[in-house]
């Protein structure tokens, strides 16, 4: 186990994003240096506009082409900074995916869940149409939708918030990543549904052995999930710690005022 | 429901098929087993009013043709104009805008810029020229037409693909490693349709509509041949005397028009997986 989780899949070096903007350049992430290890969990928080979904952009290769990228992003070894769209194709979706957060529109309205699923390993695994159907409808299965061969013949929209999350989830495991960049996955979700959610993420990636890099503001996912957590702020990675430390001796003042602003159900008013 | 069992829950779409499949059929049945045709002048039976007694259903008009079977060869061209100069333009103007959009920078403008130069040249001339070059044929009327046409249709649909491509559905295709061919076919052309669709039924009627206004300038269909328009026009002219030489065609030229509107209707309805009765 430490043998596996020592190999580093992910190496962020000194990750610098700037937008152009009509009046002033924009900063969405300064000189941000990160690692994930394989099979690790790393939780990323912070508020909105610090440059968490930037970061999960950048790694993809989805920043427009206006935004200027410094540094350096590895994976297992290979720059994917500056890389062509054709090669990186065949890093998205088989080596590094994403689960987005509206699963409402990250899912084609006019697509079929079980051809949705199935582009995947048609697209990089080659596989025939039914050999890609039948994978499609085990990752449905896998993620424990119920009825999965009514449900992937439906749209999008005839599936409830829940199991939309679930498709995209599957949509994210289907071509076996190592990495799952996950960009608030829960936050669309209600309470309940997002415990159910959660545990899935749990499940999957026991179950795959992928590293999951969990970006949330929501600092009771990343208690739940993370292995280690980043804590971000205005394009600057201001701590980083294994989890229960974090928790229990935050260092920087930013993360301590964000834990106490977290409200409890045992304070005063 | 599918999507073809949603089409005929809509009662409208459902008539307006019909009906336009009725006369599509008996504009080519008819002719066929009318002792009459569309050519041969009967000057004995000069301008005949429409009767239910005689031979002539409609009448005949001022050369003795018979008006019925005038009108339906009337409609088996308007209706080929129509539709094929709509396929035409709608894959064309699709794929153009759709490409363009998508790929965005220097291809996007350079294909644009066709697409203007293309709307700046005056029609009309452009037609006249092409008729003086190749002669007076029917198929010049559909290159024409399908040149023009799919203009509109390629502008409308790149500016709706520059929106969709900011959609995160199409974020996520490109997460799963999906390219550029096979993402304008499976996730931005399905969801054009609705657009697409509704546009499409918009150029049917005023492609037979602009048919009909190019017959009247003599540039359409050949005589003796007639288009729905060319009838009105010969009409026209005859319609204080022979008010039934106009009313006949212009009812089946509004019948049509109106019949693809209702379709369009229908199809829209079907398509959109969102709005389901």
């Amino acid at each position: 186990m430490s043998q596996i989780m020592s190999q580093t899949l992910l190496q962020i070096r000194d990750l610098s994003i700037v937008y152009p903007g009509a009046r002033a350049n924009v900063a969405a992430l300064c000189d941000l240096s990160l690692e994930v290890a394989a099979g690790e969990c790393l939780g990323l928080v912070g508020e909105s506009g610090s440059g968490k979904t930037a970061l999960l952009l950048a790694i993809l290769g989805l920043l427009p082409r206006s935004a200027q990228v410094r540094g350096s992003i590895c994976y297992r070894g290979r720059e994917l900074l500056g890389l062509e769209a054709r090669q990186f194709n065949d890093i998205r979706g088989t080596r590094i995916a994403m689960v987005f957060q509206d699963s409402m529109s990250a899912l084609n309205p006019y697509m079929r869940v079980i051809d949705q699923l199935s582009e995947v390993p048609r697209v990089h695994g080659g596989l025939s149409r039914r050999a890609a159907e039948q994978r499609a409808l085990d990752m449905i299965e896998a993620v424990h939708i119920g009825e999965p061969r009514r449900r992937a013949r439906q749209y999008p929209h005839e599936l409830s918030g829940g199991m939309r999350q679930r498709v995209m989830i599957a949509m994210a495991l289907i071509g076996e990543p190592d990495v799952v960049l996950a960009d608030e996955p829960t936050t669309a979700l209600d309470v309940t549904v997002q415990a159910q959610i959660l545990s899935l993420l749990q499940e999957m990636r026991g179950r795959t052995g992928a590293a999951l890099v969990l970006v949330t503001h929501d600092l009771g996912v990343v208690a739940q999930l993370a292995d280690r957590v980043g804590v971000m702020r205005a394009g600057q990675l201001l701590e980083q710690a294994r989890c229960a430390q974090l928790f229990s001796h935050p260092q920087h003042p930013y993360t301590q005022a964000l834990l106490r602003a977290v409200p409890r159900m045992d304070a005063y008013p | 429901m599918g999507r073809w069992q949603r089409v005929r829950s809509h009662r409208g779409a459902v008539l307006a098929g019909g009906v336009l499949l009725l006369l599509a059929l008996s504009s080519v049945i008819v002719p066929a087993l009318s002792p009459y045709d569309y050519y041969t002048p009967q000057l004995q039976f000069i301008s005949l009013p429409p009767t239910l007694h005689g031979a002539h259903l409609l009448g005949t008009d001022p050369l003795g043709r018979d008006l019925l079977i005038r009108v339906l060869w009337g409609i088996r061209i308007s209706l080929l104009i129509g539709l094929a100069a709509s396929c035409i333009s709608v894959v064309v103007g699709v794929l153009w805008g759709a490409i363009a959009g998508y790929a965005g920078g220097a291809i996007d403008a350079l294909m644009m810029r066709a697409v203007d130069v293309l709307y700046s040249v005056p029609f009309v001339p452009f037609v006249i020229v092409l008729t003086v070059l190749f002669g007076h044929q029917l198929w010049l009327m559909f290159v024409a037409i399908g040149a023009v046409s799919w203009l509109d249709i390629a502008r409308i649909v790149r500016g709706e693909t520059l929106s969709l491509k900011r959609r995160e559905f199409i974020e996520a295709a490109r997460v799963s490693g999906v390219r550029a061919a096979r993402m304008i076919r499976t996730h931005i052309v399905p969801n054009l349709l609705g657009v697409v669709i509704i546009y499409a039924t918009l150029t049917v009627p005023s492609v037979i509509l602009f048919e009909a206004f190019m017959s009247f300038l003599g540039l359409g269909v050949r005589a003796p041949l007639a288009s729905l328009g060319s009838l009105i026009a010969d009409g026209a002219s005859d319609m204080q005397a022979h008010p039934h030489l106009l009313l006949v065609p212009a009812v089946v030229l509004a019948t049509i028009v109106y019949c693809f509107n209702f379709i369009g209707d229908g199809l829209r309805d079907a398509l959109d997986p969102h709005e389901r009765p």
